[in-house]
């Protein structure tokens, strides 16, 4: 199926909702938002490009397997966990924070990385079920 | 250090899995890279068990938030000794898949699931918070769903969705007791709830809530009547994993029924008798259940309810002894009932199908095997001295003192079916004349073996063998580290303690 | 309001239970999403119902003033609902692969794991 409204809105669309999601991300941890949520709204970007172009072009896109994106994350989210025992000696999981605000980001810390790593495990958990499950079909 | 002790096993199980997934299309690597994380886990534990034992419970505030507040992980004697025993099984299990998994399941991701799914036995061990409990059982749920389907074949495919079914809905009602549980008492944490839910006088919502929680660990415990998904399913998975379901899965059931009916809902004389009397139907239909099965692995599937009877008879009859009994009867039965679903795998190399009228001739043709093998069905029996004698003693002690002699009597029936099943499959299997049956084609028996596979399919079962002989003859160790756990248990203060230590 | 919630998560869980012990396997995990939307809710309803009051702590103090809504059962929810995302796109995957290999949709029909031969 070939729409040309859909390819060239998805053309659009897809760094749009992809920056929409990064800032989600972000203001997540005083407000509304998230890793969760954030991953969800990349991967939807993923997927109306498949939807609008084929799931050939998309994967192309992705460069990477989605696969691969799972353990990135777990591996982010556990080492964020870690942080705290390795270096401070405190419980895991224990929030860290550097102190400086930095510009656009603002504060730094680890529960940034945890979330950072939930937004690519639930990027590649949605993208490898919907093009396994739309390869099948 | 010492107040992250007891995340340290959760945590060496998550990481050996995160890297596993990273080789994903690589089964020799990922063979490689299981055993060698297996053993550091096995270290770990046993590092961990020793410490516990020597300085008594240990706590991890996740979070560094207060106890009641955040998620605390509690390290236990009962908790870190089900760690150690859940570590040796996987660390024996994965040596045992190189010769039992082939690699295109392997690359499904067999091994990362595989230690998703001890991470998560592990965490719901370990952790003294019942909605950590809740979402550990799903991580348990998850990684073993997919290790059931892992190669889908037809019947495969079918146990799984009953598995499947039974197991969401047992999840479901248990999500149930923990939102009752929280309306009433605003808390979730398993010590607090400990402290709080005496002071509750509306005694019937809480009798309630604790029999919601029973149902929902009863389908995972498989008690009567809520097993059917157990014997539906165990059998269909490859040897391996139907090893390590059988001899963890129930178990968790049980563990999470041990802690809740002592530390959170110590049990009133209703829902003893109402333990008592599912206790021995389950001990009666899991035996009758295993009589007229005619599939080894089916037969062992039946035995796992039969014996489920014992822990949750032990649990029942609530005293001090009855539940050293219950927790040994646990220990002593991991072990075995992995190690029988091991030899499962065997028979079905060596046979090419499980089917006892299919079998027969293994002790004329491999006599030494035989001899190890009567090892652990002797064990399961309870012949003295061999491991399976020594929780009985406690068990039938206590419901002799109680003065339950049904619950007495019904034990003693356990320990016959169990005898008569025994030496039904002794004769089937290992006694009978060997029949002459097609060979497939497409399996490689277990004569086809190198030495390098024949090594790995009987190591693993010579090593738990030895576990269990050590049972058997130091079962005095067993038997102290028991009896701590089972005064522990009795006197739940000490739990409560470990987690407030600065209130009381 | 708390009335209402209670009546409709009694109703979830009926028409979830009745869904189940249909005979169909679409049924069957339609019937699991409802229960398990069923007690998403209760335990939003147990955590108790306040209105308009987030648990928030305004910028320029310590503690909320007055009553406001419990966060451990929205969180809770959270929790449930991710993981049962996870559970249901697995079981929907499951069901396409049962309906494939085993060419039908009737439970009935599913008793090859049951037989004693």
């Amino acid at each position: 199926m070939k729409s040309i409204i859909l390819t060239t809105a998805s053309r659009t669309l897809l760094p749009l909702l992809i920056l929409f999601s990064v800032f989600v991300l972000l203001r997540g941890h005083y407000l509304p938002g998230g890793g969760f949520i954030g991953g969800l709204i990349a991967s939807i970007a993923f997927i109306l490009h498949a939807f609008a172009n084929g799931l050939k072009k998309s994967r192309f896109l992705l460069r990477i397997h989605p696969g691969f994106l799972i353990p990135t994350g777990l591996l982010l989210a556990l080492g964020s966990a870690i942080v705290p025992i390795i270096f401070e000696g405190l419980p895991m999981m224990t929030g860290v924070w550097y102190p400086e605000t930095l510009p656009v980001i603002g504060k730094v810390g680890s529960a940034l990385f945890f979330d950072t790593g939930v937004y690519f495990v639930v990027i590649g958990v949605c993208l490898t079920i919907i093009f396994t499950i739309s390869e099948q079909a | 250090m010492i107040e992250n002790l007891s995340i340290f096993p959760i945590l060496g199980q998550a990481i050996v899995a995160v890297i596993l997934l990273f080789f994903w299309r690589r089964p020799k690597w990922q063979r490689i890279l299981s055993i060698f994380g297996s053993s550091v886990n096995l270290f770990i534990a046993a590092a961990l068990f020793y410490f516990v034992y020597e300085h008594g419970t240990q706590t991890t505030q996740l979070g560094n938030w207060e106890a009641p507040f955040g998620i605390t992980m509690v390290a236990d004697l009962l908790a870190v000794s089900l760690v150690l025993l859940t570590n040796i099984v996987g660390f024996v299990l994965s040596i045992y898949s190189n010769a039992n998994m082939v690699s295109a399941r392997v690359k499904f991701g067999y091994y990362a699931m595989f230690h998703f799914l001890i991470m998560g036995l592990s965490g719901a061990f370990l952790t003294g918070d019942i909605f950590n409990m809740y979402v550990w059982f799903e991580v348990i749920i998850i990684s073993s769903f997919v290790l059931l389907t892992i190669g889908g074949r037809k019947i495969q495919i079918e146990g799984a969705v009953k598995y499947f079914t039974l197991n969401m809905l047992s999840s479901i009602v248990f999500l149930t007791g923990i939102a009752m549980l929280y309306g009433v008492t605003g808390t979730l944490n398993m010590a607090e709830l400990g402290r709080v839910i005496p002071t509750i006088e509306n005694t019937g919502i809480v009798d309630t809530i604790s029999l919601i929680f029973f149902i929902g660990f009863g389908v995972k415990a498989g008690v009567f009547p809520l097993y059917f998904w157990l014997p539906a399913s165990y059998h269909t998975p490859p040897a391996a994993v139907s090893a390590l379901f059988g001899g963890l899965l129930t178990k968790v059931g049980v563990y999470a029924m041990i802690r809740t009916f002592t530390l959170i809902f110590p049990l009133s004389e209703m829902n003893q008798i109402i333990l008592a009397v599912i206790a021995i139907f389950t001990i009666f239909f899991g035996g009758i259940g295993a009589l007229v099965q005619k599939d080894v692995l089916r037969v062992f599937s039946y035995l796992i309810i039969c014996h489920i009877g014992f822990m949750v008879g032990g649990l029942s009859l609530f005293t001090e002894v009855a539940l050293v009994g219950a927790v040994f009867y646990m220990f002593h039965d991991i072990i075995v009932k992995t190690t029988l679903f091991m030899m499962g795998g065997v028979f079905f190399r060596i046979f090419g199908n499980t089917k006892l009228y299919n079998m027969g001739g293994l002790m004329n043709n491999y006599p030494r095997l035989s001899l190890l093998f009567a090892i652990p069905l002797f064990a399961l029996v309870g012949i003295p001295p061999l491991s399976g004698f020594w929780p009985k003693i406690s068990l039938f002690g206590a419901s002799y003192e109680t003065g339950n002699i049904i619950m007495l009597v019904s034990f003693i029936f356990a320990s016959l079916i169990t005898l008569i099943i025994i030496a039904k499959v002794w004769n089937d299997t290992f006694a009978k004349k060997e029949l002459e049956t097609a060979k497939l084609k497409q399996l490689k028996y277990f004569d086809q073996f190198d030495r390098r596979e024949k090594t790995a399919m009987i190591l693993p079962i010579a090593l738990l063998i030895g576990v269990t002989l050590y049972y058997s003859f130091f079962s005095e160790h067993i038997q102290i580290v028991a009896e701590r756990i089972g005064h522990d248990l009795m006197h739940p203060e000490t739990y409560i303690k470990a987690v407030f230590p600065s209130k009381n | 309001m708390e009335i209402l919630l209670a009546i409709m998560t009694g109703i979830l869980y009926a028409a979830g239970i009745y869904l189940i012990l249909r005979r169909s396997l679409v049924k069957l995990i339609i019937g699991i999403v409802v229960l398990g939307n069923g007690v998403n809710l209760l335990i939003f309803l147990m955590g108790g119902l306040v209105k308009g009051q987030p648990p928030i702590i305004p910028k320029d103090s310590h503690h909320i003033e007055g009553i406001f809504a419990d966060p451990v059962p929205q969180a809770l929810i959270l929790t449930a609902i991710v993981i049962s995302f996870g559970l249901q796109s697995f079981a929907i995957v499951l069901i396409k692969r049962a309906y494939k290999v085993l060419q039908t949709d009737d439970i009935d029909a599913m008793n090859k794991t049951d037989d004693i031969e």
